[in-house]
Parts: structure tokens; sequence; C-alpha cells
């Protein structure tokens, strides 16, 4: 039985739907039977009384004048008519005298006259005990209990007194085939019924099942890790399944948007936590570095002409440059006060890059929407626009166009490159602002790195983001009040 | 005063021609009883309509289905003539003239069959049916009800308590239905009802057997109320015993089973009389 409970939808609403047709099928095409029962039982009872009393009241003159063929000829009459309707047709008919005996029978080769029908069969034995048990001149008695064949007795009586009985008999066998037919009728109608309810039944419970199955297999996805929710229009009204799919549809993109916000905590907790451990380094390198470079300074001043020292220390000093600026790349201060970003530093970027974009052959397209300067350190911000550029021309297959914007909207300052060629792996997108990381051989992958810190410190945001042949980044750098 | 005489055998003529032209207006008037099938309409209707034309005036046919009514309407003149059995014939010999006799296969007599239902094998004589149920034609009909009495007394049985019930079914052809359909265990009807009806109905003569013959009675007869004018008399006998010289006469007769009418004798009847004479009837 549980077995059946855990069934989908998909079969379980039409398997209910079916049930529940067949039952209330079954009860209307019952009660139709049962009706055509009564139907007909009624019509037996009404056409039988009818019957009865319009051959009692002519069978009376003939019985008590002893007029036999008389009586023979009346009770016969009924059953040389060539009905269609084989129901009103009785089997026999007798008139019995006073003492129930036969007086005359419509079929006297099987109960012939003066037969005492008590000792004919035992249903009529019945049938007699009964006529004498109720005397009265009323309606007719039917007994139906049972027997072989229905009988309506009529008193042959004229005021009050009574001559005799007439009894009109009914064989089951004519009876039988024409409740069968109503039985028929109302079996067909059901099963007429049937043939058209369960097939919409069944198209109607697959219909309300399919939304339900969808919404389950998506939560089945869900919870093993894909979050998507079902695509918009899955089932596009506005009942209590839709409601549903709206709040199933709120809660996956929460749940994608929780989930992305954790891996971007991830992410900069990492980046942050790799920017205190370089900077520590940088620091600490910085000092000795520092103390180095001063006393090579020194050494050299002191022993000239020692061509060979020279040599070394000129190696010596050329390491412990690169080591510097390395160092120093890591070291971002944004603390460093200075004047504000304005509209012209955009123009001086864009000159301090043609030199590089002509040599990679590619077109610089700048679109300032500043009028004025903003409230964010000119060097930061500058620093921020070479590195997103450089990376960009670098980016650029030959003879395509970097574009750039700035604006300043809802107090942030927002930068934005484009560039065409290669997208970003999606392996490298994940660690793209982590050091010593790069899309390319040239670059120390320190560029995008710096960037990041410079706009974390800064408190804003970057972005990257690489499809479709264009590969973008969004900085969005919040403004404080201007150092006018 | 030879005025007057003129006059009077005017208003003779006058009176005479009305009562002429009253003769030849009113209707000839015959009874019709069971000794023969009366209520095939058909062809007793063509027969009156050959009646009016022989006749030259109206007939009207009444039927009834008990002898004794139509005996009752020749006594009191309400018809002209009847078609009845031999046994009121001598009964109500006053009453009535004899104006024709039928002639059956050559014949002018017919005889009482005992007839049983052909289930019934075994039954060879109205004595075999003793206790049974017995379906009498009519209390004055001779080969319906005399005939079978008079072989029981002559047997020494008593026939009022011979059979354990009887009936009359008021014609030959009811009782051959009563016997038929078992209503009754025998009956007696007259040979020639059975012979036309073996033609006509055979599914009815299929279901019974004639058990037992009776011998010779004159043939129900055709008579007269006994104050019909000779004129008219003569007429109908006439038209009665030239049925065989036209066809359409001779049709009517096939229709009827009947080879034709004769002018007949009472001495025909002397077997009736004797048989009602023996069982006490008159």
């Amino acid at each position: 039985m549980r077995s059946v409970f855990n069934l989908s939808f998909r079969y379980k609403i039409p398997l209910w739907g079916s049930l529940l047709i067949v039952t209330a099928t079954l009860a209307v095409s019952t009660a139709l039977i049962v009706q055509s029962y009564d139907d007909l039982r009624s019509d037996l009872v009404s056409s039988s009384a009818s019957l009865g009393r319009t051959l009692a009241k002519t069978l009376f003159s003939a019985m008590i004048q002893e007029e036999v063929w008389q009586a023979f000829a009346i009770i016969r009459a009924p059953l040389h008519e060539q009905a269609d309707d084989k129901l009103v047709q009785p089997e026999m008919i007798l008139a019995l005298d006073q003492h129930e005996r036969v007086f005359v029978s419509s079929d006297p080769k099987s109960v012939p006259m003066l037969t005492d029908i008590r000792k004919h069969d035992d249903e009529f034995a019945r049938l007699a005990e009964m006529i004498v048990a109720k005397p009265g001149p009323d309606a007719p008695i039917i007994d139906l209990s049972g027997a072989r064949r229905f009988y309506a007795a009529v008193p042959v009586a004229e005021e009050g007194a009574r001559l005799g009985t007439l009894v009109i008999v009914y064989s089951n066998e004519v009876f039988l085939p024409r409740f069968r037919a109503g039985a028929w009728r109302g079996a067909a109608i059901g099963l007429l019924v049937l043939a058209v309810l369960l097939p919409i039944n069944w198209y109607w419970g697959q219909r309300t099942a399919a939304p339900l199955v969808a919404l389950a297999r998506s939560a089945d996805d869900v919870a093993r890790g894909a979050l998507l929710a079902p695509p918009p229009g899955t089932y596009p009204y506005g009942d209590e399944l839709g409601r549903l799919f709206d709040a199933y549809g709120v809660m996956v993109k929460s749940l994608h948007e929780k989930t992305l916000l954790e891996e971007e905590m991830i992410r900069s907790e990492r980046l942050a936590a790799i920017g205190r451990l370089s900077a520590g380094i940088a620091h600490e390198i910085n000092n000795p570095l520092g103390g180095m470079l001063v006393a090579l300074a020194n050494f050299k001043r002191r022993y000239e002409g020692d061509e060979r020292a020279g040599k070394t220390v000129a190696i010596l000093e050329r390491g412990l440059a690169q080591i510097r600026d390395t160092v120093s790349a890591m070291l971002v201060d944004a603390k460093v006060k200075g004047r504000d970003f304005a509209p012209h530093d955009l123009e001086d970027v864009r000159l301090l890059l043609a030199g590089e974009a002509h040599k990679e052959s590619v077109g610089i397209d700048v679109e300032c929407g500043l009028s004025e300067p903003v409230a964010l350190p000119a060097t930061l911000v500058r620093q921020i626009l070479l590195n997103l550029l450089l990376n960009a021309i670098h980016a650029s297959p030959a003879a395509t166009g970097v574009h750039c914007s700035v604006q300043f909207a809802e107090r942030q300052l927002l930068i934005k490159t484009t560039n065409s060629g290669n997208a970003i792996a999606p392996g490298l997108m994940d660690r793209l602002f982590e050091p010593f990381v790069s899309g390319n051989e040239e670059g120390h992958g320190l560029g995008l790195w710096v960037t990041y810190q410079i706009v974390t410190q800064l408190g804003g945001q970057i972005t990257a983001d690489s499809q479709d042949g264009l590969t973008q980044f969004r900085v969005a750098l919040p403004v404080g009040e201007t150092n006018a | 005063m030879k005025l007057k005489r003129i006059l009077g055998v005017f208003a003779a003529l006058l009176a005479f021609s009305a009562v002429a032209a009253d003769e030849r207006s009113t209707p000839v008037r015959i009874g019709l009883t069971p000794t023969f099938p009366h209520d095939q309409y058909r062809p007793l209707e063509k027969w009156r309509l050959y009646m009016e034309r022989k006749l030259h005036r109206p007939v009207e046919f009444t039927r009834r289905d008990r002898y004794i009514e139509t005996m009752d309407l020749l006594r009191l003149k309400k018809l002209d003539f009847a078609w009845i059995c031999d046994y009121p014939y001598v009964h109500f010999r006053k009453q009535v003239k004899l104006l024709a006799v039928p002639v059956h296969k050559g014949r002018p007599t017919y005889r009482s069959y005992l007839i049983v239902p052909a289930s019934d094998k075994t039954t060879k004589s109205i004595l075999d049916l003793k206790d049974k149920v017995f379906a009498y034609t009519d209390p004055y009909s001779n080969t319906g009800y005399l005939a079978p009495r008079f072989d029981l007394q002559q047997a020494g049985a008593d026939p009022a308590r011979y059979f354990h019930k009887t009936f009359f079914a008021w014609s030959h052809r009811r009782v051959l239905e009563s016997v038929a359909t078992g209503l009754a265990d025998g009956g007696a009807i007259s040979s020639h009802v059975w012979d036309t009806l073996s033609i006509g109905k055979p599914e009815l003569t299929r279901a019974a057997r004639v058990a037992a013959k009776s011998s010779d009675y004159g043939f129900a007869p055709f008579v007269a109320q006994v104050s019909v004018s000779d004129d008219k008399f003569h007429a109908m006998q006439k038209l009665l015993l030239e049925m065989t010289a036209d066809e359409e006469g001779r049709a009517l007769l096939r229709e009827l089973n009947l080879d034709g009418f004769i002018v007949g004798d009472k001495r025909l009847y002397e077997p009736t009389e004797r048989i009602i004479k023996a069982v006490g009837e008159k």
C-alpha cells in the first residue's frame, strides 16, 4: 500500500481521479439499474392492476352466469394481443371461484378447469393462502418474493360481494430480459462516461503533475548543488502552485547569491591574507634592503679602480634594485595623500599609453564623463587606469580597439575597460587578483593584484567578466568630499 | 253511384300500389344461427347482396348466438326466414314452415361429431369421457347437444351426471376451439361445421380429433315464419334452389361449403324427432 503512496504525482493524480470517476460512474450506473428495476416493477403493478380491474369487472357477469366460454374469451383476450411490450403480456390468467378452484384458465392444458390451485404447485398454494388471508375487494396483491412468477390477484366482486378471484400470472422470463436490457443500458451509459472521462482525467492529471514534477526535479538538482530555478514560464499561473514556484525561484536566487557572496568573501579574505603576508614580507625585506643599497653605494664610492669588484658590485646592485622594484610594487600604500583625480588625468593616461598602443597596433577610445575633480587620490586612480588599460592593450589582437569609460554616478567613480580577444580561462578567473598570476608570458602577474589592493584599500570593488570575445573590468570607487 | 264505384276502384288501386310499394321497400329479414359459421362477415355480406339483387328488395341478416333467441324472433314475427338447427325446427314445428334443406356432399343430412383434443389418442366414444369436462353447443342444438346426450342415454348413463362439468359454448366453432385449447376434454359439433372449418381454419381442426360420428340427421334447415306471404316464401325458396344456376351463386355455395339447396321433406327429420322423444326433451 505504501508503495502506491510513493508513486509519482504523474501517476497518483490520474489514478486517484480515475478511482473517483469509476466509483462515481458505478454509483450512477447502479442507481440507473435500480431505477429501471423499480420502473419495471411499478409498470408491472400499475398495468396488471388496471388490466385486472378491467377484466374482473367483465368477468363478474360471466362467472355469476356460469358462462365458461365467455369467461374463457374474456381472460384470453389480453393474451391474444400482439403487443411489442412483452412485459404487459401475462403468461397466464386464471379465474378462481370462492374456494380457490379454477373456474377457467387461459391455459387449460396446464391448469384445467376445477383444479384446486393449492394442489397445482407450491407457488399457487402460497398465493391461495394470501388470497384467503386478504379477502378485501381492494388493490391487487403482488407477490414477488423469490417466486418464478409474479402474481396479481384482483377480487371478482360486486358491491363487496366476492364471487372469486382473478389471478394474472407474469413470468420472470419476460420480466428479466427487460430488466437486463435496462441494466445493459445503464452499464453502457457508464462505459461511455468512463470512455470520455478517463482520458480527460489522465490528461488533466498529467498536466497538473507536470509542474510539481519539474519542481521536485529542480529541488533534487538544488540539493545536488546546481542552484538553478525552473525556467520562468514553467507554471505561468497565479494559483497556490504558481506562488510556490515564485517563492521557490526567490529561494533559489537568494541561495545562489549567498553562495556567490560566500565565495567572494573567501576570495577577498584569501586576497587580504595574501596582501597582509606579502606586505609584511615586503616590509621585512625593505628595511635590510635599504641598508644594503646604502652600503653598496658607500662601497662603490670608496673602492674605485678594482674593475672586477666593481662588476660584482654592479651585479649585486642590479639584483637588489630588482628586489626593491618587486617589493615596492607589492607595497601598496593607499594612505598617500595628494591632489584629487581630475578630468585631465584621464587625458594624461591616454597620452602615456599612446606609444605602447601604437606598438601593438591597438586603438584607444577613452570616454570621459567627468566635468570636475573627484575626491579620490589622483596617483592611485591613474595607476588603476594604467594597469587595466595596459593589460587590455596587451590582451587585444592587432587592429582592434580598447574602450575605457570613466563616469561619476551616485557618489561613485565608475571605471570600465573593455577589450576583445581571447577570453580569460575559467580556472584563471577565480585567482585573477592573486599575485604572480598572469594571463601572458611577459607580465610578472602583479598588475591586477596591485590594482585590487588599491581598489580594496580605497573601499571600492573590482569585477572581471569575460564572455563572447569581450573582456570587461569594472571598478567602482566610493567618493568622499572633494579636497577643494 | 257509378262515380262512387269508380272512386272506390281508384282508392283500392291506390291502396294496393301503396301496399306493393311498401312490400318492395320493406326488407326481408333473415335470421342466422351458429348452425353454420355465421360469424364470417365478408362471405355472408356477399350472400346478402346477392339476395337483394335477386329479390329486388333489401335483405337484412340478424345474427343471434342462441337458437332460442332466433326462435323467439320468429315467433314475434321479427324475422321472415331463418337458418336454424333441425332440433328447434322439429321442436317448434308449429311456428315455422320448411323452406329449403341444404345439401352437403350430395346429401341433405349431417351428423354429430364427438371431438376430443388431438393429444387425446385413446377416446373412442363419449363413454370414455366420464367425469371429464364436456362442451355442448346450445341446448337447442341436435348435433351439439341432443345427439351426444342420446348416445349416453342409450348406453344407460345419466347425461346430467355423467360429466364432471359441462358448459355451453354457444356455437359449433367455439366448441371446437374449447376442445382444441384444452378447455374441454370433449365436445360435440356438426359434421358440416367441422368440414367447413377444416378447409377454412385447418389449425383449429388439426388441434382436435373426431373420436366418434353419429348416424345421419336431417340437415339444419332454412325455415319460414308461418305467416310469411306465399309470394315471399316462393321468391325466397326459388332464390335458394336456383343458386346453383349461376356462377355467383355457385361461388357463394362453395364458400358456405354446400352443394346447394333442395325443397326437402318433413320425413327427413324423423330421426331427430325420434331422439327428441327418446331423450325426453320434448
